[in-house]
């Protein structure tokens, strides 16, 4: 079969959205980092209704605690936007829509991620 | 003319038998955003925590109540199906797994252990 592509687009490896393989390829890179996190954030997730306010900064505070959540935000809101954004990009045909509604996901993704550490980090330095 | 009602049926969503591995897929996109909901209000309760040392914020409280560990308890199994569900994904992705057999197999297996590690999840934390 004829190959129709150029030698640079060859050596460059991207295709017609100019990102080649990245969104594939980060998608699954925070897929398998997410595995760990997920089982660490259920089994917390489930224990906190039992807890006040105070001990709910108490246990946010630890450093342990805190380092995890900043890679779970930070790694499930990258993951949440790529998939979001696949979700949109199938079900929204018209150009015009689709990407106003990809660039309102993205930047609520980056409020919220960036809230999540914010909050974080306020906890465990005054505490 | 006598009508033949065994005529086969072209695979229109309305009218087609899903197997379970397309319900699924679908679970899987579904789960995904979800837990796009759950992340939101993971982050709302941290910085509810956050805004406020003493008195039970908004989102803190809410998680506290009857309907909170409801919700906690779907996002629970939500997050677990994701999980178990990408693992699938990430075997199909170094290409095992793509028989018709083993992808039925894997599809059963997945909702067995998102929901077996749903019910360990929450008795062990509410032993704790």
């Amino acid at each position: 079969m004829s190959n129709l592509r150029t030698p640079l687009s060859e050596v460059k490896g991207h295709g017609s959205a100019k990102d080649g393989t990245s969104h594939f390829w980060v998608q699954r890179l925070t897929a398998i980092a997410m595995v760990p996190l997920v089982l660490w954030l259920c089994f917390s997730v489930a224990s906190l209704p039992g807890m006040t306010q105070a001990e709910i900064r108490t246990w946010i505070s630890e450093p342990f605690t805190a380092v995890i959540l900043i890679l779970l935000i930070l790694t499930g809101f990258y993951h949440a936007k790529l998939g979001l954004q696949m979700v949109i990009e199938d079900y929204i045909g018209n150009h015009g829509p689709r990407t106003a509604v990809i660039i309102g996901v993205t930047m609520l993704c980056v409020f919220m991620a960036v809230l999540g550490l914010f909050s974080v980090l306020r906890i465990a330095f005054t505490l | 003319m006598a009508r033949n009602d065994q005529r086969p049926l072209s695979p229109h969503l309305q009218i087609y038998k899903l197997p379970l591995t397309a319900y699924v897929s679908i679970g899987n996109r579904v789960a995904g955003v979800l837990n796009s909901t759950a992340l939101i209000l993971l982050v709302l309760v941290i910085a509810g925590a956050a805004s406020n040392p003493g008195d039970s914020s908004f989102f803190v409280s809410l998680v506290g109540s009857w309907f909170g560990k409801l919700v906690l308890f779907g996002f629970t199994l939500t997050l677990y199906f994701h999980m178990c569900n990408g693992i699938r994904h990430l075997f199909w992705d170094i290409g095992k797994g793509f028989d018709i057999e083993d992808a039925d197999k894997t599809a059963k297996v997945s909702i067995g252990v998102a929901v077996a590690l749903t019910i360990v999840t929450w008795i062990i934390a509410s032993a704790s």
